[in-house]
């Protein structure tokens, strides 16, 4: 099953997908997609994201593949939903999208062995962890400057139930910029998969319920502009939409 | 005595105590109770952050280390964390030492409590957006490096503890000059203060805000003062922030 929170009808209410496609409240009433305001699908505490867990985006970047998972965490501010626009400060030359697996947690969980750790998985959704490479400096790099702005994570639309997807890591991801493909990959090139991380945080600290692990980007990440329109998708997660705003346009809408 | 809230473990609700911060004692209800008398939860809720490298002694003592790789330059914007919810804890609370390790990283600072969404916050309105101060202790696994996120090395269970009160804002005449204290088994081990910091406490959520957004409830550990001491397992650790308070905890083996 797939599950939303969206804003309708003046309130906020979690919402799932009707088989064609429309959006449908618990009181049973339907919108379109472009009917409802869409909020991230899940209120985390914790959000971990990956840097560098792809080894095509590894060398891309001109680094080696780590040795060990490397993490940053984000704040609740940079978390937008499907449909929002994203600003682009007017200074920058290269901010660029990060098309994203998030993995959410289902509960609590600690010094959880690998060959568990799908049991502590509630669902999986979409992100795109925006980076701005301009603010980029080597302490705790990527730091928060780079990658915790307002905005610059849309996640959604829908949190889709673990046992609906069969094989996590091993789904295609692609991110189209104005309708064309600029990224394309797929979660079974990751160095680190879903379980070695959920053991790994999980080794050191407990992870909670409705947390969030984005795990990492391939390779094609390539720099995007006001105005323009951003889709990043994963196979059988969903399609998420965003929106390039300048300052101004930010502004104003 | 010092206008302040408290928030008691046996409510969920935060009540409104007087504290003599200096002396560790507070009056609620117009009883004075001693602070190891009282079992508290910690006064803070939302998303913690830390501003890293924030003590002038820090920037000087790693001058030459910050101009060679990994770092290349010394740092220009605020080099900021996040603690996560795992990490927060109270007053009195045992903090585990990991296996395999035979230290904790003390991390003394004053914690500032967000009171309203702060986004693109002046130097000069800085202080509106303050509801009070509390102590911290950012513990940490001692880590040399500060090229890379160091989410295991600060992030465990329970290495955020903070407390035991929340001081009202309002009555801290000037937190850029607070005498900053620990110690270890009663022991003073280091003495210094939050008039040392690179960024003041405004200019911090001025360049800060310019980025991201601080809600009512969020905490920002101005600064951890390079060469804070280490502690082992059976340790009782003391962090006092004068007017604040003093938060104790005892670090204890994982095992």
């Amino acid at each position: 099953m797939k599950h939303a929170i969206v804003a309708a009808g003046g309130a906020v209410h979690q919402a799932s997908a009707t088989d064609d496609g429309r959006v449908q409240l618990p009181d049973g009433r339907t919108f379109t997609e472009t009917e409802v305001t869409w909020l991230s699908p899940v209120e985390p505490r914790t959000i971990f994201a990956l840097g560098l867990n792809y080894a095509d985006h590894a060398s891309e970047l001109s680094f080696q593949a780590p040795k060990e998972p490397l993490a940053f965490l984000k704040g609740p501010n940079t978390l937008i939903g499907h449909n929002a626009s994203t600003k682009r400060p007017e200074e920058v030359e290269l901010m660029h999208y990060e098309c994203e697996l998030g993995v959410v947690i289902g509960k609590e969980a600690k010094d959880v062995a690998k060959e568990n750790a799908y049991e502590y998985v509630k669902g999986y959704t979409v992100a795109n962890d925006y980076a701005i490479r301009d603010y980029l400096e080597n302490y705790y790099r990527p730091n928060l400057r780079v990658k915790n702005r307002d905005t610059c994570t849309p996640i959604g639309p829908w949190l889709v139930d673990r046992d609906d997807i069969k094989d996590p890591m091993n789904l295609s991801i692609r991110t189209q910029i104005n309708g064309k493909t600029v990224q394309e990959g797929s979660t079974k090139d990751m160095i680190f998969d879903v379980s070695d991380l959920i053991a790994y945080f999980s080794s050191f600290m407990t992870l909670n319920e409705n947390d969030i692990i984005l795990t990492g980007t391939p390779k094609g990440t390539t720099g995007v502009h006001p105005g323009d329109e951003v889709i990043t998708e994963i196979e059988s997660i969903g399609s998420l939409r965003n929106y390039i705003a300048s300052d101004q346009t930010f502004q104003k809408a | 005595m010092m206008k302040s809230k408290a928030y008691f473990s046996d409510s969920k609700i935060p009540v409104q105590v007087n504290v003599d911060p200096d002396q560790n004692e507070l009056i609620y209800q117009n009883d004075r109770y001693k602070k190891h008398d009282v079992t508290f939860n910690a006064p803070i809720s939302g998303t913690v952050y830390g501003a890293a490298l924030n003590f002038k002694d820090t920037l000087e003592n790693y001058k030459h280390a910050f101009e060679q790789e990994p770092y290349k330059a010394p740092p220009e914007a605020p080099v900021m964390y996040i603690k996560p919810i795992n990490t927060i804890t109270a007053e009195k609370a045992s903090i585990p030492l990991p296996n395999h390790e035979s230290y904790l990283q003390t991390g003394p600072s004053l914690g500032v409590v967000f009171n309203e969404t702060a986004t693109q916050v002046t130097k000069e309105e800085a202080f509106n957006y303050i509801k009070g101060y509390t102590v911290i202790n950012d513990l940490s696994i001692p880590h040399e490096s500060v090229h890379r996120p160091a989410i295991k090395e600060k992030a465990r269970d329970k290495f955020c503890p903070a407390g035991p009160w929340l001081i009202q804002a309002d009555q801290i005449n000037n937190p850029d000059d607070l005498d900053i204290y620990v110690y270890i088994n009663g022991e003073l081990k280091m003495s210094h203060s939050t008039s040392n910091l690179v960024r003041s406490i405004p200019q911090l959520i001025a360049d800060i805000t310019a980025f991201m957004t601080f809600y009512a409830g969020d905490t920002l550990i101005v600064g951890v003062p390079d060469n804070a001491p280490t502690a082992q397992a059976g340790d009782e650790v003391t962090v006092h922030v004068q007017e604040v308070g003093s938060l104790t905890n005892t670090i204890t083996s994982e095992s």
